[in-house]
């Protein structure tokens, strides 16, 4: 780890002016502080968010459940709210990484950096979720941009994500043995507006499959995403898996959610 | 004492729990990297980032400038000062040209040669300094064309000027033209292709050293992560240093896991012990995990090719094997062995096949250098027969246990075609057991019941045989092995009965301190809480040849059980002087010795006593004090066997590979500590089961990069990945050595893997695949299935 100083700013302001000014901002660190160690990054300045209250918050508001940036995975796993409201996506935060990642991860923390495996992207955007920053809101479709890649703003912090509630949904991962991160994840969400089918590590990040989307608002069973050809073509290809292995595993992992969302 | 009467003893197969536990299990446990000297800087090496390379230009001095820093060491600062790496263990071709042996410089003498290679040494006051300096090192690269796949490094860029074809032995054993002739009139010929899939060891703690040297004494020690600190000293001082063995103290204390990675003498610790001197001072390096994944010896990477010829039932005839082993881009401590000697030996297994012919070519490739890993050659042997005898089986339309039961060995001993000689075992006993333990019965009923929920189930066997407590010394050096195999014991009896006992042996988790203590308590008849085990420390016991090849309780176990021969015949003459008797009358049963036919008798306590105040004493005829040591060198090896059932089940729609059940029954002779046999089969089943199902070491083969290069990509097997073991034992005693033992150690890792595969393939049958090789990842175990299909 190189050298580096520390801030605990109080307020999203402060945080924010750290940001702009070029710290980089610490919400969890369960990929930013490993990064660090190997040397891989190495940041003059972090700025903790863990100083600043009222970001770890979880409440329902009308049709969505609002749960606050700093919010750790352990605390969204449990919490009753989002087990009643949106049982898919308690049962995502349950399984993501392990207890030790689940209690200092943060759902800010993972939304921002965007990891092309990571879960959480998937349901920000099956659910159609808003994101909430410091400045403004950025709806999910308009939010995930690639690898990595978001449309936040150099120094714009991510306060907090509304999930609207879903009639039924379902998130299955389907673990790379190494890591055990997401090979491929499949959130399946139906709502009033039709269903969302949004895949997490499938390639170059988050995407919805537009043609599960059909024929599950079509039909929702797990035959009518059987029947659904998967393109390979743009999935990635590496050491654990082929594109083609990987497509094979959105058509049944997308079954296997559509059964455990109706179950 | 003979191994019958041993075996009878009280502590003598009782589940004593571990002396180590304590230490282990609250953290107090004392590592290297817990080590700490005064006037002790910190070393971090700068390693090659490319596979194959010159290195044009080597610049340290703004690394040398750097805070903190002492000194950059680099090729040029020892080149001249010492020699390199040695080997081991000599192979002679056929055409009776020794093996190509290579220099293996302890930092790169202008050219690097796998991704990891030893550049330069920097050594500073912190850590951090020496990482930072580490990073200004500046080296100018030529980068040449890099091979990693075994059987491309024949038509691939040299390596070395002394191979220039990157060949460094063809070796064979058996009667070619005695196998070519059955081969001609068999009923039945199977062939198999398979690949024997590369591992990284992973040993829990990262290998880790300090170099010390003492200008006062001019004495050097080094703290060192090994498993043999007696064989480290011999080869660093005789081989590389030229340093005189009592000028220099090897300590190898609490060890986090070896698995064969820590026999090694490496490159990092005789630099550190090198330049403890040049700088005056203590210098410790410990690798981080990903220099583990590069720089430890890695192990298997075969390639081969195997045929059985059979009669009309199935009875084999003859086989014959060519295998191509990777050596990696150097010959490690003892690597030409583990693809020969400790390999080809082992494929008669457990069968009477008359005839066997194998031949093995040995290649160098720009990857880590590749040594004996659990098992080290005999897991690979089991892997290839076992394979082999199942597809037999499915192809003459037999049961995979029928085929075995019809080729068994069933006398002993038993000379096998590839110079072995098996003295005792009871392979059809292994497989009944098995075959009751697993519940092989209810197999087509579970099937069924798999199939109902859409899943293939499959079960697959595995019968092996495994040589260990390596070895008759005569036989090893007939075999090219530059060292003597035997083991040392020091039985250190005190003044008021206590003992402490000084084995070569050394314990990086085997739970030895244990084990051995109830061997000592149980022949001294004292209690097991007043025998300690002091190892893994050239300055404390005399000499050893460490651990490895499951030879610890067998050898070393042995040469403590002759020391206590030694200190029994003694304190029986103190006895018998004691008690006014004659030494021939004297008996020594749990702890006490007696006048045969009469009631007088001495405790063990007394006659210790009597030993260090020796008041009233024989001393015209005998020394006073009760310390024996001795040496013991086994007659044979010995050879641990059984039969391993596996049952896999299969989702053929995403290829996940669940083992649901695993049988193991196991021949380990006597057993001391069951709970610490049955650990040690445990711990050697997940290596087993890994490889076969997750761990696979992964190269680019186009720059030689090494892929699998943290836990992200390399997949260590977890708890989670397995079912509960079900073990069982038969037992049939070693007959040479005293204690009736055969070694547990690499049981496990040996005849898992096939079992595994076995299972797969069985699983699959119906949906016509046929050819499969590890690791049975869920994606590999997919693509096959696809590919059956179209």
């Amino acid at each position: 780890m190189y050298a580096f100083t520390f801030e605990r700013p109080t307020s999203v302001a402060d945080a924010a002016a750290l940001a702009t000014a070029g710290a980089k901002v610490l919400a969890g660190g369960q990929t930013l502080l490993a990064s660090m160690k190997l040397r891989l990054s190495s940041p003059g300045q972090l700025a903790d968010l863990g100083g600043i209250s009222g970001l770890s918050s979880i409440k329902k508001d009308g049709n969505a459940v609002v749960i606050g940036a700093m919010t750790r995975h352990a605390d969204v796993a449990t919490s009753a709210e989002v087990k009643a409201a949106i049982p898919a996506l308690a049962d995502l935060a349950a399984h993501i990484g392990d207890k030790q990642v689940r209690f200092m991860g943060t759902l800010g923390g993972s939304v921002a950096n965007n990891d092309p495996s990571a879960c959480y992207p998937s349901a920000v955007l099956a659910l159609g979720a808003t994101v909430h920053t410091n400045t403004r809101t950025i709806a999910a479709d308009d939010y995930f941009q690639g690898m990595f890649t978001t449309a936040l703003a150099d120094g714009e912090l991510i306060t907090g994500i509304s999930f609207p509630i879903p009639k039924r949904a379902a998130y299955i991962k389907f673990k790379q043995t190494a890591s055990r991160f997401a090979m491929i994840g499949v959130f399946v969400a139906q709502t009033d507006s039709g269903v969302r089918v949004a895949v997490t590590g499938g390639g170059n990040g988050v995407f919805r499959h537009a043609g599960l989307e059909a024929a599950l608002t079509a039909k929702f069973t797990p035959e009518a995403a059987a029947g659904v050809a998967i393109d390979s073509s743009e999935l990635s290809s590496d050491i654990h898996a082929s594109a083609a292995y990987r497509a094979n595993l959105i058509s049944v992992m997308t079954q296997r959610a559509v059964v455990q969302a109706l179950a | 004492m003979g191994a019958p009467d041993f075996a009878n003893l009280p502590y003598i197969g009782e589940s004593i729990k571990r002396k180590e536990d304590y230490r282990f299990l609250t953290g107090a446990g004392n590592y290297t990297d817990d080590i700490n000297l005064p006037n002790q800087r910190y070393a971090v090496f700068v390693r090659s980032p490319h596979a194959h390379a010159v290195i044009k230009n080597l610049d340290v001095s703004k690394a040398e400038a750097m805070p903190g820093i002492h000194k950059v060491f680099t090729g040029k600062d020892v080149e001249g000062k010492m020699g390199g790496l040695p080997c081991g263990w000599l192979i002679t071709s056929t055409d009776g040209q020794p093996m190509k042996e290579p220099p293996h410089p302890i930092l790169a003498q202008g050219k690097v040669r796998y991704v990891g290679d030893h550049v330069a040494m920097v050594v500073a006051d912190t850590i951090e300094q020496a990482k930072n300096a580490a990073e200004a090192v500046e080296v100018d690269y030529d980068v040449l064309p890099a091979v990693v796949n075994v059987t491309r490094a024949a038509q691939a860029t040299a390596l070395h000027e002394a191979a220039p074809d990157n060949h460094c032995y063809k070796w064979a054993i058996g009667d070619k033209a005695g196998v070519d002739a059955a081969f001609a009139n068999a009923a039945h010929i199977t062939k198999l292709d398979l690949t024997n899939n590369r591992l990284i060891p992973n040993a829990m703690e990262p290998r880790a050293a300090i170099g010390a040297y003492s200008r006062a004494t001019e004495d050097y020690t080094l703290y060192v992560s090994n498993q043999n600190p007696h064989v480290e000293r011999l080869l660093m001082t005789a081989f590389v240093l030229g340093l005189p063995e009592h000028k220099v103290r090897v300590i190898a204390p609490d060890v986090g896991g070896g698995f064969g990675s820590k026999i090694f003498l490496y490159a990092e610790d005789v630099a550190l012990t090198w330049a403890a001197k040049q700088l005056n001072c203590a210098i410790k390096w410990t690798a981080d995990r990903s220099e583990a994944f590069l720089s430890d010896a890695h192990g298997r990477d075969h390639v081969s090719h195997a045929e059985m010829a059979m009669d009309k039932d199935g009875k084999f005839l003859a086989m014959r094997v060519h295998t191509d082993a990777n050596m990696g881009a150097y010959l490690s401590t003892f690597a030409p062995a583990v693809p020969t000697i400790l390999y080809a030996t082992l494929l008669a297994g457990q069968y009477t096949c008359p005839q066997i012919y194998v031949e093995v070519d040995a290649w160098f490739t720009n990857t880590a250098p590749v040594d004996a890993y659990r098992g080290a050659g005999r897991p690979e042997a089991t892997y290839l027969l076992e394979r082999l005898v199942s597809r037999c089986a499915w192809d003459l339309g037999l049961a995979q246990d029928e085929i075995r039961q019809r080729n068994f060995v069933r006398t002993f001993p038993y000379q096998t075609p590839v110079a072995l000689m098996y003295d005792v075992g009871d392979f059809q006993a292994c497989m009944d057991g098995a075959k009751k333990l697993g519940d092989v019965d209810g197999f087509a009923a579970r099937k069924a019941a798999s199939a109902a929920k859409g899943l293939k189930r499959g079960i697959g066997y595995s019968s092996y045989i495994e040589a260990c407590g390596i070895a008759p010394s005569n036989i090893a050096g007939a075999l090219g092995a530059r060292a003597g195999l035997f083991e040392c014991g020091e039985v250190r009896v005190h003044p008021t009965g206590s003992v402490t006992v000084f084995t070569g042996s050394h314990s990086h988790g085997q739970g030895h301190e244990t084990t051995f203590a109830q061997v000592v308590a149980a022949r001294l008849g004292i209690p097991v809480e007043n025998v300690d085990v002091v190892h893994g420390d050239t300055g404390r016991v005399p000499f050893g040849m460490g651990t490895y090849g499951s030879r610890s309780i067998s050898v070393g176990g042995a040469a403590i059980m002759k020391a206590l021969d030694k200190i029994e015949t003694k304190a029986k003459k103190i006895a018998a002087h004691l008690m006014e008797a004659s030494d021939a009358d004297i008996e020594f049963v749990n702890g006490e010795f007696t006048i045969k036919g009469t009631d007088k008798k001495v405790t063990f306590g007394q006659v210790a006593l009597t030993a260090y105040v020796p008041h009233n004493y024989p001393l015209d005829k005998l020394e006073p004090g009760l310390n024996e040591t001795a040496f013991y060198d086994p007659t044979n090896f010995t050879f641990p066997a059984g039969t391993y059932i596996c049952e896999v089940e299969i989702d053929p729609a995403t290829g996940v590979t669940r083992v649901d059940k695993f049988t193991a029954v196991d021949d380990f002779g006597t057993i001391i500590n069951p709970m610490i046999v049955e650990g040690q089969v445990h711990g050697g089943l997940v290596q087993g089961i890994g490889q076969a199902l997750m761990e696979n070491c992964v190269y680019d083969e186009e720059t030689g990069q090494l892929l699998t290069g943290s836990f992200m990509d390399y997949t260590m097997p977890r708890a989670d990945d397995f079912p509960q073991f079900q073990l069982g034992h038969v037992c049939t005693p070693c007959s040479h050595n005293p204690l009736g033992t055969k070694g547990c150690g690499e049981a496990g890792a040996i005849g898992s893997p096939p079992a595994v595969i076995n299972a797969v393939l069985d699983a699959l049958r119906d949906l016509g695949v046929r050819e499969f090789d590890m690791p049975a990842s869920p994606a590999r175990v997919w693509e096959a299935i696809q590919k059956a299909k179209a």
